[in-house]
């Protein structure tokens, strides 16, 4: 059984989705709870049979696809895409639970379904084919769901969003062609698997082109300054499960592929690059703070906050040492679970009143008191507040930085405090204050099913927050040996430099032991 | 006094004739049918078709067998030479008809198919396609060429509507014109080397390493403007929309499959020695042909307001995409050629059969032709299966993973990537990008448009019976789970290809 959960996990929302199809319209949610609740213990359970010691892929599955192109079905985990998996089983049981009556539920539930196998597949593969294939199919479902279920815009929306990402997705694709293309020119054979192309040194001016190549489709998917555009439209017209599993999950791809893809397997071009990226991830983080500030929706608020937080996770990965990684595994986490109750938060007044407009609203921490509370404690969560989820990811993201360069990390400190004024500068419009709209007096307070969601992500965001350990040990064993294989694949002397060795360290850690 | 000439038959090896034949006589037997009792029904045409294409199949699979042991196999004065680029492209030209001719059982009642000539020409045409590409002969690609033209355009004309009548002319027109630079082209090559047979002609112009540049140069232009015309490239595309409009959806789909795969055959073994034995400017030319017929058909695709004319744009740039395959020349390029164009088959079938399935026989007011977009609004709603199936078909076309175009366009780009063509990758891959907004223009009208109000999900498969339902469904799941058929059809391909020396 063990040896095969992967694939169970990944074809078990897709199939049981299928079957969704012949089941009665009115009681198709508490099927689709079911199977994602089903989908959510077995991930439950990869945990469990997790080994957290091992630092290299664990339950790999292995299956010949098109053996004659070297293209493979292989899946695995690790620690960096252990806790993914179940953060998007997480997020699709709740999302499906707590799902707002819509019209054409059916279709909705089912979509979701399939956009869980495509999700899980991505963090699971290990070949960069399959990779691709659930990569690019994960766009239609989510195509649908925001072309459908949005707002005034949501074609306009849709579209921007599926070609801008299936755009930079081509050009991977390209760079992932000519990868395999040195592979075979090395080694002889046609491989696209992920662990094979570890293996391969490339000459610098090859990393520094392949680079570009996989940046150009992961930028867009994050998605980094300038290539942003698309997702505050995305987000402004999605319904509010589209945009939970937007942020929480979809946007993660483009974050995990940079430590999965760009990070071992073109460590000199990572180097060469990261002071670049350092600064683009910067202007993220405080010119998308800024733009929140402006808003005048606080869904929009919402939004452009996450894009300025996936600037730090950026600015984590390209620390290029153990901290900054693990840190921005972590953030991915934290990042996924808090903006994703923030949109969830968002839906409920949605719900409610139908507007997003925080003009419309004021004082409402008289009317819905547990509301205030939940979407107070999510939004210090969203600034950092420590013994919180993200505050963890942050500090770590920041201090991996710090080693690299003091202003930038000094700036981009500066930018979460910016980050904390816009937030509060939201909540105080909302929330504090008089009743002043006389549609706000008789709201009424956050419902069992609305409580259904948000509880577990306030337990999960304070357990964490207070107790990282058994998420982050497991993820920092398997950074440690992404970052150790980046340094002794790297062929620059600046890269040798930048990117620790962390055996040497070790070692001189035990003599300088040995000596006292 | 003439020397009597004493040719045994073993020598003649009849044999390779065979898979041309078959259909020549079930073309017969239906028109003998037809004399000796007419008015029978078109079901007992199809049928018999169908039973012909499946032994020229069987016939085929032989011939493969005898290729996988023996080679290139050459026949009838050496002018016929079944080599694995005859065997691989006669098995797309046999199994699209396959796919196609059950496509003449509608549920409403059309013009052509009530005469059995329309399936007596309908099998001489493939015998005429498989001539095309079973011979290294100028003279005999020609005869092959314009016997399957021929009936081409009469097939069009059957259709029976204004339309169809003024793109039978209109594609009569431009084939006659193509056939005259096609002879233009060959008398100088036959001119300059004293032979009509394609290997010949390399051998002697490599032999006197191109000294007569000027005139390669003319035949070559000759040459290119002929099958310009037949693959639609662009500028030679202007035919494509309206004969596609104008044929019947079912007819446009066969055409944008069949008649090509036969050029670019003939391309192929034209083309191929010419561009390797380093003529840089025909390079430099069929460079700019290739991307320029991408990109071109691409942008006007994205104006079109009627799905069938879309559909021929967007054939247009996969004719280019594919043409890619004769400038890089790779055994690689080649098997990749085949590989696209066997998973194209089913794909663009396919799709054209979604639009076959709701012709229309009269048009209610809102809608401005046949097939326009306006017509698929809130096809999700109204006929939930046959969207989903059309939204496959879509999602193939532009690329997505896993289905069966994918695999294609990958190898093909690929192949570019091996053969240090990194830019010609690049516009590859990001055409496919500007492809993916009009197949998404049908895909949002389908699923997030609300549905013309007072139209049922009758519309979209009123022409629907059981047999054109099991076509589409062959199709879907080609596409679909073409994953699997990848690996062995890739190896296949591969070793045919390698093994006739391309």
């Amino acid at each position: 059984m063990f040896d095969h959960i992967l694939s169970i996990l990944i074809f078990f929302p897709a199939l049981a989705g299928l079957f969704g199809f012949v089941i009665q319209k009115d009681s198709v949610r508490a099927y689709g709870v079911a199977v994602a609740a089903i989908e959510f213990a077995l991930s439950l359970w990869l945990w469990y049979a997790f080994d957290a010691n091992v630092s290299g892929m664990q339950f790999m599955e292995f299956l010949p696809l098109v053996p004659a192109f070297g293209i493979n079905y292989i899946l695995g985990v690790d620690g960096v895409s252990l806790f993914i998996i179940i953060l998007a089983s997480f997020f699709t049981m709740i999302g499906i639970a707590s799902l707002s009556d819509t019209k054409n539920e059916k279709n909705m539930i089912i979509t979701l379904l399939f956009l869980q196998m495509t999700m899980v597949g991505v963090f699971a593969a290990l070949d960069a084919i399959v990779f691709y294939i659930f990569w690019e199919l994960s766009l239609v479902p989510m195509l649908y769901i925001i072309g459908a279920w949005g707002g005034p815009l949501r074609i306009y929306a849709s579209v921007k969003f599926f070609l801008y990402t299936f755009a930079g997705s081509l050009v991977m694709l390209v760079g992932m062609l000519f990868m395999a293309y040195y592979f075979y020119q090395a080694t002889g054979t046609w491989s696209f698997a992920i662990l094979d192309w570890y293996r391969l040194i490339l000459p610098e001016t090859f990393q520094l082109w392949l680079f570009v190549a996989f940046f150009i489709g992961f930028a867009i998917k994050v998605p980094m300054f300038p290539f942003h555009t698309w997702l505050p439209y995305a987000h402004g017209q999605a319904p509010t499960i589209g945009s939970v599993i937007l942020a929480a999950i979809l946007l993660k791809m483009g974050t995990y592929a940079f430590i999965r893809f760009s990070l071992p397997m073109f460590p000199d071009a990572s180097v060469f690059f990261m002071f670049p990226i350092a600064v683009i991830a910067i202007i993220m983080i405080i010119y998308t703070a800024m733009v929140a500030y402006a808003q005048e929706d606080i869904k929009q608020v919402v939004a452009y906050s996450s894009i300025s937080h996936m600037g730090v996770i950026i600015l984590g990965t390209f620390a290029l040492n153990v901290e900054g990684i693990t840190g921005s595994v972590f953030l991915m986490i934290a990042h996924g679970v808090v903006s994703g109750a923030l949109f969830l938060l968002v839906g409920v007044i949605y719900d409610r009143r139908h507007t997003k407009m925080m003009s419309e609203f004021g004082g409402l921490a008289q009317v819905m008191p547990r509301y205030a509370t939940v979407f107070g404690l999510m939004l210090m969560a969203s600034v950092g507040l420590p013994l919180t989820i993200n505050f963890v990811g942050e500090f770590l993201s920041l201090l991996g930085f710090y080693k690299q360069s003091h202003i930038l990390t000094l700036l981009a400190g500066v930018a979460i405090i910016v980050g904390a004024i816009y937030m509060l500068a939201a909540y105080k419009r909302m929330f504090f204050g008089n009743v002043t709209n006389e549609k706000n007096k008789n709201l009424p307070d956050v419902n069992t099913r609305e409580w259904l969601a948000l509880i577990p992500l306030a337990i999960i965001t304070v357990w964490l927050g207070v107790y990282p350990k058994p998420v982050l040990e497991p993820i920092n064993n398997s950074v440690e040996s992404i970052v150790q294989l980046m340094h002794e694949k790297s062929i620059t002397a600046e890269a040798k430099e930048r990117i620790p060795n962390l055996i040497k360290d070790a070692e001189a850690a035990t003599s300088a032991q040995e000596a006292h | 006094m003439l020397e009597p000439i004493n040719v045994s038959l073993e020598s003649l090896n009849l044999m390779t004739l065979a898979p041309m034949l078959i259909p020549i006589i079930g073309a017969l037997l239906i028109i003998t049918i037809d004399i000796i009792k007419g008015g029978l029904h078109k079901t007992l045409y199809v049928g018999l078709s169908l039973l012909f294409l499946l032994m020229d199949f069987g016939a085929l699979l032989d011939a493969s067998g005898v290729f996988a042991q023996n080679g290139t196999v050459m026949g009838v004065f050496d002018v016929m030479m079944i080599d694995g680029l005859a065997i691989l492209s006669q098995f797309i030209i046999v199994g699209a008809s396959m796919l196609f001719i059950p496509l003449a059982l509608t549920h409403k009642r059309f013009h052509e198919f009530s005469y059995p000539e329309f399936f007596a020409l309908f099998l001489f045409m493939i015998a005429g396609f498989q001539f095309m590409v079973a011979t290294d002969n100028l003279i005999l690609v020609f005869v092959g060429l314009e016997t399957s033209s021929l009936a081409l355009y009469t097939l069009i004309a059957m259709h029976n509507r204004d339309k169809s009548f003024e793109a039978a002319v209109k594609y009569f027109t431009m084939g006659a014109l193509a056939a005259g630079f096609y002879s233009f082209g060959a008398m100088i090559f036959y001119a300059l080397t004293g032979s009509v047979e394609i290997n010949q002609i390399a051998s002697v112009l490599t032999a006197n390493k191109f000294e007569d540049m000027g005139f390669v140069l003319v035949a070559v232009v000759f040459m290119l403007a002929s099958f310009g015309f037949k693959l639609s490239l662009v500028p030679f595309h202007t035919w494509a929309p309206d004969v596609y409009e104008g044929a019947s959806a079912a007819m446009a789909g066969f055409m944008s499959i069949v008649p090509k795969i036969a050029a670019f055959i003939v391309v192929m073994r034209l083309f191929e020695f010419l561009v390797n034995s380093g003529v840089v400017w025909l390079e430099i030319v069929i460079y700019a042909f290739v991307v320029v017929t991408m990109t071109a058909a691409n942008i006007w695709a994205l104006i079109q307001t009627d799905v069938k004319r879309m559909l021929a744009y967007s054939s247009v740039s996969h004719a280019g995409f594919v043409m890619a395959a004769v400038l890089i020349g790779t055994t690689q390029a080649n098997s990749a050629l085949f590989l696209y164009w066997a998973l194209f088959t089913f794909t663009n079938l396919g799709s054209f059969s979604m639009l076959w399935i709701s012709r229309q026989k009269h048009l209610p007011a809102y809608q401005s032709s046949d097939h326009s977009y306006d017509k698929f609004a809130g096809m999700i709603q109204t006929a939930p299966m046959a969207a989903v199936i059309m939204a496959v078909f879509m999602l193939s076309l532009a690329g997505i993973p896993p289905f069966a175009l994918f695999w294609g366009k990958i190898y093909m780009i690929s192949s570019a990537v091996n053969a240090d063509y990194k830019v010609l990758a690049l516009i590859m891959a990001l055409n496919s990008a500007i492809a993916g907004y009009y197949y998404l223009k049908l895909i949002v009208y389908m699923f997030m448009r609300e549905p013309i109000v007072g139209s049922n999900g009758h519309v979209y498969v009123a022409n629907a019976t059981l047999s054109l339902k099991t076509i589409i469904g062959f199709a879907a799941i080609g596409t679909i789970f073409a994953l699997i058929a990848v690996n062995p059809l890739l190896e296949f391909i591969t070793s045919f290809v390698h093994a006739s020396g391309f």
